[in-house]
């Protein structure tokens, strides 16, 4: 009786803390909302089940708990049943496939009017680099990576000058304009997560990864690290900030392009350098 | 032969009025050995005896005791982690000692502590006994199994104790980070994880090949594969899933171990570490996680596996009732074996490897749910009707069922690509797989020990103790692992050694880190409580009787018990039945053991197997 009373009273406190408890997602901020939608659909189908199997647990445990007098009923297969619960478990699983595909679909497919960022992460934080003008951003190498230069940029790569290099811990996007986030590592494994976009993708130190979305709403969100990458990464955070056309251009237009930071910093490096002579 | 005898038997019942005087050594046939009785070694000395044991039981409880110790220290290390996690303003931790403590728990309980119990444990105990043999295929590379294993333990245990300290990877190991400067035990604890891996492999490998051979060849007459109790099923074909997982393992070990030491780079490419360029270049970090997780994804059946064999079991003794189904979970766990070779890379959606292959995978990971899914159908349509007794093993099993209810079909949300990009590395992926493979299994392995302990001892656990230590495990566990998908949704990442008062998280969201902290602190005291009953109990528990829970299978069925050396005296048992035949109509019993042969139960309408 306790038994099954307990099994009973775990189902229902669960799926009373599902609908009660204050824990749930954040607003999301992206195109990414028929995520949340798959989530949800998959809740209806798997809660079902759920609910479905305890109850006939706890049934089962309260009608057919041991008496002496009583004796199991003797039935090692039923086919017919077994064929049929398949059947059915094939098909929910099929319905809670299919959806999920077909996001799937969307989310490794690029818009081509993607406007295109490069995040570039370090143990332990984040910079960013905007195409700049011509909109392609330029080739890098990990090699050339020095005090000078950054980025690692391929000095010899035309389209890499125009580049805005943003050396701070924080980007802005525009809302409503689709982003193809370029995800670039120069040691070891990163992951750039924003909850409220709900994207996510690895870097990786080698390759360069993907994501897209389109945010939604104005805000100012954290960024996160989502794959471990040693002791300090949990406080690898950095900010994204979703802007209105007209701030996000004052914001833009106080960014450097390569070719001027470069210019800049060699004129630090010959000062260094007469320095030195004297 | 069951076909012939049943005929044998209708054409009997046709001319005898009382069955039981009629026996004839005819129905009563089962076919001859196909091999000579074994020979054992026989022990002369301590030494022999109770240290380098060839015994199998002996070597399985010393799995047993080794793993239960080593996963002790899993338990304990949990502790500090959630107190970290929940009260980080102490700031007694470095954030490089809570990603050693998460590394090495997370490897401890899933290598060191389940697959050595259930395997090596169980493995060895039961193989022998229910199949009716005197011992393994081969006790003496047995022995060396179970102390290569002790030497993994060791050099595992080691790492705690060089400089740097033990490796904090994460469980996974991922390079490169592994091996680079800005991790913790990048360079001593690494290694000696790596090496310890490579000798559990090896032992684990002569271990794995007397389990499967011991099952194919070992069985006593009679006992068809189609005879077999689930538990020897869902450990052998664990064994074979290691046997083609392990190596991928060991490989990924090996390289890794080179890359470090060698400075070859099978998984570094060019890069630079805190601002030093290292000379690596051309590797493949994703390589790794491939190899990885095609251990790594069959490992969560090594471990599942055998819980799905033994809570089978567990219910249908205890339920007084035949496990329905048995073919269709027989073809389950073989189904669901060979599936788990095609689904790895559902763990690495957003590790960057080509995002087409999300579509294969999401396809294979969810067709997986079938098979499970229709084991979990035949356990509760087990208890339908059944006769259930609320005995210890019961309650973990159905404990199991609810946990692993929960746990399966949160893999759904995973398994399906989509869903999985925001749940990914949140506490989600942390609930879920604790919830299916770490409560799940050790709430079976829990339900087997009260089950098996008087085979083992000759004594019975404490019930009350045993029930207390139920209720608090079960509810307490769920109590840990339920909110904690919650925080996932939320999108607290996990691995993070503090997550401050982030914008986008609620203040309640540290709160239930609190409790959970609370929560897991009693459940891990609790299993005092089960470790003082398993260690008193040997001497103050009530004698068991022979058969206590009228089981069927061979185990129960050996002229002594505890079995003695080589098991079955003289003559090896013979098998007429499967191990499933409870409540036959007709029978006087409410049980019939694998032993009986036919002419003693001729009333019974059993059916043929």
């Amino acid at each position: 009786m306790i038994v099954a009373l307990s099994i009973f009273l775990i189902t229902v406190g669960s799926i009373a803390f599902h609908f009660w408890s204050p824990w749930w997602w954040t607003e999301v901020a992206s195109n990414w909302g028929n995520m949340d939608d798959t989530i949800l659909l998959t809740f209806w189908i798997t809660g079902a089940v759920f609910v479905a199997i305890l109850f006939f647990v706890a049934y089962c445990v309260w009608k057919f708990s041991y008496r002496k007098d009583r004796r199991a009923e003797y039935k090692p297969e039923d086919k017919k049943l077994e064929s049929r619960l398949t059947w059915a478990t094939a098909i929910g699983v099929a319905a809670l496939l299919a959806p999920g595909l077909v996001v799937w679909n969307q989310y490794v497919s690029v818009p081509e009017n993607a406007y295109k960022v490069e995040v570039f992460a370090y143990q332990w934080g984040w910079k960013y680099r905007l195409p700049g003008e011509d909109n392609i951003l330029g080739k890098t190498d990990i090699k050339y990576i020095n005090d000078e230069n950054p980025f690692g940029l391929i000095l010899e790569d035309p389209n890499g000058k125009d580049d805005l290099l943003v050396d701070a811990q924080e980007l802005h996007i525009l809302k409503d304009r689709p982003v193809k986030f370029e995800l670039r590592t120069i040691d070891v494994l990163h992951n750039f997560y924003v909850p409220q976009f709900r994207g996510k993708m690895d870097m990786v130190p080698g390759i360069v990864t993907y994501y897209w979305l389109t945010p939604t709403r104005v805000g100012d969100f954290e960024v996160l690290c989502a794959e471990y990458c040693g002791t300090g990464h949990y406080a690898m955070r950095g900010r994204v900030v979703v802007d209105e056309e007209k701030e996000y251009k004052k914001w833009e237009a106080k960014q450097i392009t390569f070719e001027k930071m470069l210019a800049k910093n060699r004129k630090n490096d010959n000062l260094q350098l007469v320095k030195k002579d004297k | 032969m069951s076909d012939e005898y049943e005929h044998k038997l209708e054409a009997k019942s046709d001319y005898t009025g009382d069955a039981s005087s009629v026996s004839t050594p005819d129905i009563d046939a089962v076919p001859d050995a196909e091999l000579p009785d074994q020979e054992l070694y026989h022990s002369h000395s301590w030494w022999t005896t109770y240290v380098f044991s060839q015994d199998a039981k002996y070597i399985g409880i010393q799995y047993a005791l080794t793993a239960i110790g080593t996963g002790l220290l899993g338990l304990v290390l949990s502790w500090l982690m959630r107190i970290q996690l929940a009260w980080p303003g102490l700031g007694w931790l470095e954030p490089s000692s809570y990603y050693q403590f998460v590394t090495m728990h997370g490897m401890i309980m899933v290598v060191y502590l389940l697959t050595a119990l259930f395997l090596g444990g169980f493995g060895n105990l039961l193989i022998p006994l229910m199949c009716g043999a005197r011992d393994m295929a081969f006790p003496y590379v047995n022995m060396l199994s179970y102390w290569a294993f002790v030497v993994a333990v060791v050099v595992l245990l080691a790492s705690f104790f060089v400089p740097g300290g033990p490796t904090g990877a994460g469980w996974t190991l991922y390079p490169p980070q592994a091996i680079t400067a800005g991790t913790p035990g990048y360079n001593g604890g690494i290694i000696l994880m790596l090496i310890s891996l490579i000798l559990f492999v090896a032992g684990f490998t002569m271990g794995g090949l007397n389990y499967i051979i011991t099952v194919l060849q070992l069985r006593a007459r009679g006992m068809t594969l189609m005879r077999l109790p689930l538990t020897i099923w869902g450990i052998f074909t664990a064994t074979v899933l290691a046997m083609f997982a392990f190596p991928a393992l060991l490989v990924g070990c090996l390289m890794m171990t080179l890359d470090s030491l060698l400075g070859t780079s099978f998984f570094m490419p060019a890069m630079v570490s805190l601002g030093e360029t290292l000379t690596h270049e051309g590797g493949s970090p994703i390589l790794f996680q491939h190899l990885f997780w095609f251990f790594g994804h069959p490992e969560v059946y090594i471990v599942a596996l055998p819980a799905f064999g033994i809570v089978s079991d567990l219910l249908s003794v205890h339920s007084r009732k035949t496990i329905f189904g048995y073919r269709m979970m027989v073809w389950a766990i073989v189904g669901i074996g060979a599936l788990s070779f095609f689904v790895w890379a559902h763990h690495m959606y957003v590790s960057g490897m080509n995002p087409w292959f999300g579509f294969f995978f999401a396809t294979t990971t969810l067709i997986i749910a079938v098979p499970t899914a229709i084991k979990v159908y035949n356990w509760i349509l087990t208890l339908w009707r059944g006769n259930i007794v609320l005995s210890l093993p019961m309650l973990f099993s159905l404990g199991f069922i609810v946990t692993f209810l929960n746990g399966g079909l949160t893999g759904l949300f995973l398994g399906n690509v989509t869903v999985d990009v925001p749940l990914s590395d949140t506490y989600f992926v942390v609930a879920h797989f604790h919830m299916v493979m770490g409560i799940a299994p050790i709430l079976v392995v829990f339900g087997a020990i009260y089950h098996w302990y008087p085979l083992v001892t000759g004594r019975m656990m404490n019930e009350t103790l045993g029930k207390v230590h139920f209720w608090i495990t079960f509810i307490g566990s769920y109590a840990i692992y339920f909110p904690m998908h919650y925080q996932g949704f939320v999108g607290v990442p996990r691995r993070y050694f503090e997550i401050y008062d982030s914008p986008y998280i609620d203040v309640s969201t540290l709160l239930l880190n609190k409790f959970i902290t609370i929560a897991v602190l009693i459940v891990g005291a609790a299993q005092l409580l089960f470790l003082y009953n398993l260690f008193a109990s040997a001497r103050l528990g009530k004698k068991a009787e022979k058969n206590p829970w009228k089981a069927n299978s061979l185990e129960w069925q050996t002229p002594q018990m505890p079995p003695e050396h080589g098991n079955w005296g003289k003559e090896l048992p013979k098998v007429y039945r499967w191990p499933y035949d409870f409540s036959v109509p007709g029978a006087k019993e409410d049980y019939i053991p694998q032993t009986q042969p036919p002419s003693e139960i001729i009333g019974a309408k059993v059916e043929k197997t």
